[in-house]
């Protein structure tokens, strides 16, 4: 910043280098009261809500440790967390796979390829609620048509939502559909960053496609690869996309088989009105986003997003 | 594009046919992701007796269930309070985000760090695990039902602010410098300098802020239960479960919700992708 020779005509009172802090504080203050109030304190609020028990009529009653206490002894909960984790488990692999094998596919930079992109992206930019009613639609019992192309294929009688050993997968498949596009995208941007040179001095060496992929591609997207297993690790555990698929799908059922943590604490919540007990679990997941949220940062080193 | 030196021991007669393939490939797999949305959009013109049956253009389209969505339920009403709502976010939070991306790259001041990484410790901060106490709080300031409650929420998040940050680091700092000496207020360079070169970052940001708030249905659907403030995909999944087994209208309402977002990626694809790939988080 170049020092003003001149004071400043308007303010004669303020320095310019005061000038500058009141006007950095100003034009960061909306911002930063509306994360405060809409963000940073209800994080903090879930752990003093979850000491409480909340009744009906908004009557807040102090009950220590109470709620985690019921919340370690809820199966429900226990089952809840391992839903989760299968969820998440599913999902990371397959958004990765997906994600990376599509951008592979796509990754020559031609007009034919632009549009196959468009096609493999456009389920991202439909809404979820849209996503999860015409999947619902779709494997409706018998008359599905996914359904009935399972059965075509000999594989009748499967109820897709309806089976407590399939709805989760079919969620997840829902989901994978849902985010495949997107993480394509990232890994076209992580695939566009490796030097071509790389490939060229491989070819030269009479490398083939397996090995370039193997030796190259792969260890060099390994910022990128990082990246999307975190981000994917926070969507399945915490994102909005879980909630709605499975809210407007199964509901969490059928026997709690799809009940992820963010649906029981929904259900908790606005379900029963048990506001603390919710509040309990769901500060569990916050002390999990927060430890992600650190790595994240180390990662991209104050979230500048650049690999370099 | 470099040339490329073809050491490959094959010829161009094999490399084509590859080529063909992998094509053939990509754009099987791309029709193959497409489908429920084709299946969605042929559902829709079809009567409940055709819902079922499996040829992809049923005979006998028809309207009707378009028409049934917008006469016997506040659809239109529905998509106006998308609409509102998407528009206010989107224009409320590039005015915040774009003023504090400015302060947070340019401005120097005590704690600039320290409220940087205030900022960015809600990153990954998701709306379900703090719904709870964010439910609590708009309660609390009395926009449960209300507009403000479906909107001023919705402002915040980190994303915007981090992108424009970024941006704002990218731009030369001479031209700000100018104006500085000659005594403009920051205030003055923010409207007259750095607002007019954001646009294009800004149009691609007011497109993603606009699908996302059209396509949110947690927050709508837990701060307003009053159907008339009702957002449209809190209203099709009410539709869900007053309909259930009649499908065709279901599509047809789905179709309506998808048609806008849809069209608004095939116009801005290249701004929408661009900025999904270079911020890689949504």
């Amino acid at each position: 910043m170049a020092a003003t020779p001149s004071p400043p005509r308007k303010r004669p009172r303020l320095s310019a280098k005061h000038r500058e802090w009141l006007s950095g504080y100003l034009f960061v203050l909306p911002d930063a009261l509306g994360l405060l109030i809409f963000l940073g304190i209800p994080m903090a609020m879930s752990f003093v809500i979850a000491l409480f028990r909340v009744d009906g009529f908004g009557g807040y009653q102090f009950i220590g440790l109470a709620n985690y206490r019921q919340m370690l002894a809820d199966p429900v909960f226990w089952q809840s967390t391992w839903v989760t984790l299968k969820y998440a488990v599913f999902l990371v692999p397959l958004t990765y796979v997906t994600g990376l094998g599509l951008a592979l596919l796509v990754q020559r930079t031609n007009r034919y390829n632009s549009v196959v992109r468009l096609m493999y992206f456009a389920p991202h930019m439909v809404s979820l609620v849209v996503v999860a009613l015409v999947w619902q639609f779709m494997v409706i019992d018998k008359i599905g048509i996914v359904s009935r192309f399972l059965s075509a294929i000999g594989l009748s009688g499967v109820s897709l939502l309806g089976n407590p050993d399939f709805a989760l997968f079919t969620v997840v498949i829902v989901s994978v559909w849902f985010l495949m596009g997107y993480y394509m995208l990232i890994f076209l941007g992580g695939l566009q960053d490796i030097p071509k040179e790389y490939y060229e001095a491989a070819r030269v060496d009479g490398a083939g496609p397996i090995a370039r992929f193997w030796f190259i591609t792969l260890p060099l997207l390994k910022p990128t690869s990082f990246f999307i297993i975190l981000v994917s690790t926070v969507a399945a555990t915490a994102g909005a996309q879980a909630f709605d698929i499975i809210y407007v799908m199964t509901q969490g059922g059928p026997s709690n088989s799809t009940s992820v943590l963010i649906i029981y604490v929904y259900q908790q919540a606005f379900g029963f009105g048990a506001f603390g007990y919710a509040a309990a679990i769901a500060s569990t997941l916050v002390v999990f986003l927060m430890a992600f949220t650190v790595v994240f940062y180390a990662m991209t080193r104050g979230g500048r997003f650049t690999y370099e | 594009m470099s040339k490329r030196n073809k050491h490959i021991p094959v010829t161009k007669g094999q490399a084509t046919t590859v080529r063909i393939i992998w094509m053939i490939v990509s754009g099987i797999l791309g029709i193959l992701i497409l489908f429920p949305l084709l299946w969605m959009v042929s559902i829709a013109f079809r009567t409940s007796e055709q819902t079922f049956t499996s040829q992809l253009i049923a005979p006998d389209a028809t309207l009707a269930n378009f028409v049934h969505v917008f006469t016997e339920v506040p659809f239109l009403l529905y998509m106006w309070n998308s609409f509102f709502v998407s528009t206010m976010v989107t224009v409320i939070a590039l005015f915040f985000h774009t003023m504090a991306g400015y302060a947070l790259a340019r401005l120097r001041f005590p704690g600039r760090e320290f409220i940087f990484l205030a900022i960015f410790s809600t990153f990954l901060v998701s709306l379900p695990v703090i719904i709870v106490p964010l439910f609590v709080i708009v309660k609390s300031m009395g926009m449960l039902n209300s507009y403000a409650g479906l909107i001023i929420p919705a402002i915040f998040n980190a994303f915007g602010i981090f992108l424009l940050r970024q941006y704002y680091l990218s731009i030369p700092r001479e031209i700000e410098e100018a104006a500085l000496i000659d005594g403009a207020s920051y205030w003055r360079i923010y409207l007259s300098i750095i607002l007019p070169l954001s646009k294009p970052i800004m149009s691609a940001l007011a497109i993603l802020f606009f699908l996302t708030n059209w396509n949110s249905f947690l927050w709508p659907l837990t701060i307003a239960s009053d159907p008339s403030l009702w957002m449209v995909q809190v209203g099709i999944a009410n539709f869900s479960s007053q309909y259930a087994a009649s499908w065709n209208y279901m599509m047809a309402a789905s179709t309506v919700v998808a048609i806008p977002t849809l069209v608004l990626f095939i116009v801005f694809q290249k701004q929408i992708m661009d900025s999904l790939k270079t911020s890689g988080l949504k």
